[in-house]
């Protein structure tokens, strides 16, 4: 299972695909369950590249926990949560928004 | 301290002018990812976990007060109010967005700051001694050279795309607290028996995923050859070190693998042909530099004494700080002063948009208007009155960085690690924070002596593990984060690589692991005298093994 993310080009950001757009969470991305389906978003990735709106663009192993996405890795769940020594920054700063 | 001159500051501004066109072409789809990565690179740009990251030059990690209040600006202007002192004398920003970097540079600009050569297969941000011209067993200060070679290596068209990037560290005294043996090149000031100038070289230092000590290949050399032989040297590197693996491109690949013998009869042969040219530094010239770095006008401050001694019978948090945090200087009257970015369960190196304020403001009334940023992640005072010291500390105190730490357990060099960065393998700031909360006591510290702990989250050794007396070095096994612990490491005049004790330990073990040793070095010495590092070379890692092992054994 697996998702496509990367960083937004203009601040950096990192972001999710989800629903036909780059969402700064990732609770609600788009998963691939197939490789039918991760051919599809690695070709969206490769096209938002190309198109100068993310950079390191990266398929990454998730899972689903309570009906949200949760990456599997360590890294990439400081990715999506922010530092874990400061909890006020980053995705986590605003808990909501996780889950939004 | 250095003043840009009209070169220096239409350099910088030209800089400041190009990459900011490079950014805007960029934003606006003009060039590639591909184009524009070796460009924002050279301009200290990096894309990290969260955001990109902007690493700032602090040269030889000299600042003045209002360098360090713009670095407060930025960060509350541009990023979220606080920044991160590097091992290179640094300040790197976590949050800033591609679109505020032309902004940010040309705030920069106006304090004379850039970010220039932060990154890159190029010559890095020269180094040298934090208590340069303060220091007491100082023989001269190391910065005018470093300034030298920083002119010399900027944008320098043939040293732009090496191997490998290339470090530079300096120091002017014979104890070295500038770690001069981890350097692709070190340089020990010094002088030779009819009293000139001149320095012991050392080439092939480095860490990273293979840590080598720094060999001396020329035990004297007149000032004057400076930039000749550094240009020698670096020629060798350039046309003879490896491109072909990125992890054997470092120069101390080329020194190991053609002996120091070979490679210092090449280097020798390259300088024959520079010595006598357009690169020897004229007198005059090095005397101009100099006339930079003049120490400021220390006034007598008599009074010092009396002050301080009255003071310590006041507070005894101010007396320990004294004994910990401050240096003697050059000048009886005054001392050099270490704020400790070490507070107790902090996250080592960081400091807030408000602390940068207030220290440039204690700087500006107390210190001459100098600061440095130390290669431990400290920021430090050279200058200071005696009798100004308890108002200093009390000043501290007010912005909680009064931690009376230096050299003791808690002040711990950490790189971010994976709570950052893009290529770390684990956290390093939580297992720091968690030590620093353990060891809190600042007695029980002090009760151990110096102990210099480096923790880095993966191979590369941004958090110098390899040279700690203690070195912790996380990495990423089965999923998790295990943590490899090395002892008997030192980067200073003695420098040694520190050996792998065992098996690695989880998150959860590494604290204990830690105290274990501590516990067993306290145990073992010979007296309060001997200090952790000594007493491991004295007796090797089997007492260490035992203490962390031994139950295993016997389980297994």
């Amino acid at each position: 299972m697996k998702v496509l993310t990367a960083n937004r080009l203009s601040d950096g950001i990192a972001v999710w695909y989800a629903d036909g757009g780059w969402a700064e969470t990732v609770g609600h991305a788009d998963i691939a369950h197939d490789k039918t389906a991760e051919d599809r978003l690695e070709a969206i990735g490769a096209a938002a590249y190309a198109n100068n709106e993310v950079v390191d663009v990266n398929l990454i192993d998730v899972e689903v926990v309570d009906g949200l996405v949760e990456p599997v890795r360590l890294r990439e769940k400081i990715r999506a949560a922010g530092p874990t020594i400061r909890t006020d920054l980053g995705k986590q700063a605003a808990p909501e928004a996780i889950g939004a | 301290m250095y003043r840009y001159d009209e070169f220096d500051q239409d350099f910088v501004h030209a800089r400041v002018a190009e990459f900011s066109d490079q950014v805007q072409r960029r934003l606006a789809g003009e060039i590639t990812e591909d184009q524009f990565r070796p460009l924002r690179l050279m301009n200290g740009v990096y894309l990290q976990l969260h955001a990109y990251m902007l690493r700032i030059a602090v040269p030889y990690g000299t600042l003045n007060s209002k360098q360090l209040r713009m670095l407060g600006h930025i960060a509350r202007k541009y990023d979220k109010g606080y920044g991160h002192f590097t091992t290179r004398q640094n300040i790197q920003f976590n949050w800033p967005a591609l679109s505020d970097i032309p902004a940010i540079l040309a705030d920069l600009a106006s304090v004379e700051m850039h970010a220039i050569q932060t990154s890159g297969n190029c010559i890095r941000n020269v180094t040298a001694d934090h208590f340069a011209g303060a220091a007491a067993d100082e023989v001269a200060d190391p910065r005018p050279y470093a300034e030298i070679l920083r002119q010399w290596s900027s944008v320098h068209p043939e040293f732009s795309f090496l191997p490998r990037k290339f470090k530079i560290a300096v120091t002017g005294a014979e104890r070295d607290r500038a770690a001069i043996q981890t350097h692709d090149i070190g340089l020990h000031l010094k002088k030779n028996a009819a009293g000139e100038l001149g320095f012991a070289v050392y080439v092939g230092g480095g860490q990273g995923r293979t840590p080598m000590v720094a060999k001396k290949i020329r035990d004297f050399l007149p000032e004057a050859d400076l930039l000749s032989y550094c240009t020698a040297i670096l020629r060798v590197y350039n046309l003879y070190g490896r491109r072909d693996n990125k992890y054997k491109a470092r120069i101390k690949i080329l020194v190991h693998e053609t002996g120091v013998e070979e490679i210092t009869r090449q280097i020798e042969a390259e300088w024959q042909e520079l010595k006598d040219a357009e690169l020897k530094l004229p007198e005059a010239d090095i005397q101009a530099i100099n006339a930079y770095f003049a120490p400021p006008a220390l006034t007598d401050r008599p009074e010092g004494d009396a002050l301080v001694k009255q003071a310590r019978l006041d507070s005894k948090s101010f007396s320990e700080w004294l004994d910990q945090n401050v240096v003697t200087h050059r000048h009886p009257d005054y001392a050099a002063v270490t704020i400790s970015l070490k507070g107790i369960g902090e996250v080592p190196g960081d400091a807030t948009d408000s602390q940068m304020e207030a220290v440039a403001d204690i700087a500006e009334k107390y210190a001459f208007d100098e600061l440095r940023v130390s290669h431990e992640q400290n920021l430090i005072l050279p200058h200071v009155a005696r009798a100004d010291l308890k108002a200093v500390y009390d000043a501290l105190a007010e912005i909680g960085l009064a931690t009376a730490n230096s050299n003791l357990i808690s002040d711990i060099i950490s790189c971010p690690g994976l709570d950052y960065c893009a290529l770390a393998t684990a956290r390093s700031i939580p297992i720091a924070q968690e030590i620093s909360q353990r060891f809190a006591s600042l007695e029980r510290q002090r009760e151990i002596g110096e102990l210099k702990l480096k923790i880095s989250g993966c191979i590369n050794a941004c958090g110098h593990h390899h040279v700690g007396h203690i070195g912790i070095l996380g990495v990423e096994k089965k999923g998790s984060e295990l943590y490899q612990v090395t002892l008997g490491g030192s980067a200073d005049e003695n420098t040694s690589v520190g050996e792998i004790i065992g098996r690695g330990f989880s998150s959860d073990e590494i604290t204990d692991a830690i105290e274990q040793i501590v516990d067993t070095y306290l145990g073992l010495r010979l007296s309060p005298d001997e200090r952790f590092i000594d007493a491991y070379r004295r007796v090797g890692p089997a007492p260490f093994k035992e203490a962390l092992y031994a139950g295993e054994t016997k389980a297994a």
